[in-house]
């Protein structure tokens, strides 16, 4: 599909998510809650005591912040097996460039290692800050797609000749 | 008009009702991130390469038609602003949160959310990238304590970017569309002229 047009679709659905439940879209949030509620039934005490696991799975508000996300990220499983489905894209594989395997696997790891951390501290990640702090002309948001992007750009000599071109 | 929306907050919506609500947008969220090419690394990491932007493309498209689109529920009356959820700015924490984001963007070549339409797409890069990010929470969670200071560091008052330069919606709006439609026009700019640079090395 044209990614304008595909960027209108995503733009609908945030902005419904904004009409309807009155907040926008997120990603690691919903991962958040879920490694909170997994961590929460393995070391109940530790959790308890730790203010980072609790925000996601406070009782207070139980279905707010984290759930909503969970349920999100449900529909986008949902919704883009179909498609992929719909569109013979699916596929068993591992995308991976001109390097191995294993080394694009560990690569994936370590590239999702310092996501999930660096969306934590700046509080959201390209669907969180990016998108939905966009929309709403949050500070944080347009600083967040500036640092991230310039980040990227600036080791992106190192990187990207392990992919072929495109 | 009567302001109807956020419904959440018009209509009480109760929490079932509003998971289903979440539920829905996030099959419309995936099936259009991956109309896009979204779920493929491979297309992702074209927006580092220079060869496809793709990414960029998506990103402005998206915010600047939800920003059009609540422009007008709100102009209509509609829609309350002030009910919409909007994270506040810690200026050093966001800073140095999004830098570390960046390089786990480029090196992972998936983001968190596009992640999931990768993983439901069946890429066993999606999956690795998705334990990483699993592990990266884990770590952020238990150094909290240390990272506190800077969690919760140079707070900015203002909630936003009109509210911080005083201007009106009108002005937001024409300077973001703006900002985008030149975005696009480079974008397009740089696209060709790799094209016509891998065209000559080949031939």
């Amino acid at each position: 599909m044209n990614p304008y047009l595909a960027g209108v679709g995503v733009g609908a659905a945030l902005l419904a998510a904004f009409a309807l439940a009155g907040r926008g879209l997120g990603a690691t949030g919903g991962y958040s809650t879920a490694v909170a509620t997994a961590a929460a039934s393995v070391a109940p005490e530790h959790v308890a005591q730790s203010v980072p696991y609790r925000a996601y799975i406070d009782d207070a508000a139980p279905l707010v912040l984290g759930d909503w996300l969970v349920f999100e990220l449900l529909g986008v499983l949902v919704g883009a097996f179909v498609s992929a489905l719909v569109c013979r894209r699916f596929a068993l594989t591992v995308e991976r460039g001109n390097i191995g395997v294993p080394s694009r696997l560990t690569m994936a790891f370590l590239g999702g290692l310092l996501m999930g951390f660096g969306a934590r501290l700046a509080r959201g990640c390209t669907s969180g800050q990016g998108l939905t702090g966009g929309a709403m002309y949050s500070i944080g948001g347009w600083l967040f797609i500036a640092c991230a992007f310039a980040a990227a750009y600036a080791i992106a000599p190192l990187v990207t000749r392990t992919w072929r071109a495109h | 008009m009567d302001i109807v929306l956020p419904l959440a907050t018009y209509a009480s919506t109760d929490a079932m009702t509003n998971l289903w609500i979440a539920l829905g947008i996030g099959v419309i969220f995936g099936v259009f991130l991956e109309q896009g090419g979204m779920g493929s690394a491979t297309q992702i990491m074209g927006q580092f390469t220079l060869r496809n932007f793709a990414v960029l493309k998506i990103m402005f498209s998206a915010i600047v038609t939800c920003t059009i689109g609540l422009y007008w529920f709100a102009q209509v009356g509609l829609l309350n602003y002030d009910q919409l959820v909007i994270e506040p700015t810690y200026l050093w924490a966001q800073a140095s949160g999004a830098i570390l984001f960046g390089f786990g963007f480029i090196v992972g070549g998936l983001c968190p959310g596009t992640a999931c339409v990768a993983v439901a797409s069946g890429r066993g890069d999606g999956v690795a990238l998705l334990i990483g990010i699993f592990a990266g929470i884990v770590l952020f969670n238990e150094t909290f304590t240390l990272l506190e200071p800077l969690y919760y560091s140079a707070p900015v008052e203002a909630r936003s970017l009109p509210q911080l330069l005083e201007w009106g919606e009108h002005q937001m709006l024409a300077l973001l569309t703006t900002v985008a439609l030149g975005a696009f026009l480079v974008a397009h700019r740089i696209e060709k002229s790799q094209a016509a640079n891998d065209r000559k090395q080949t031939s």
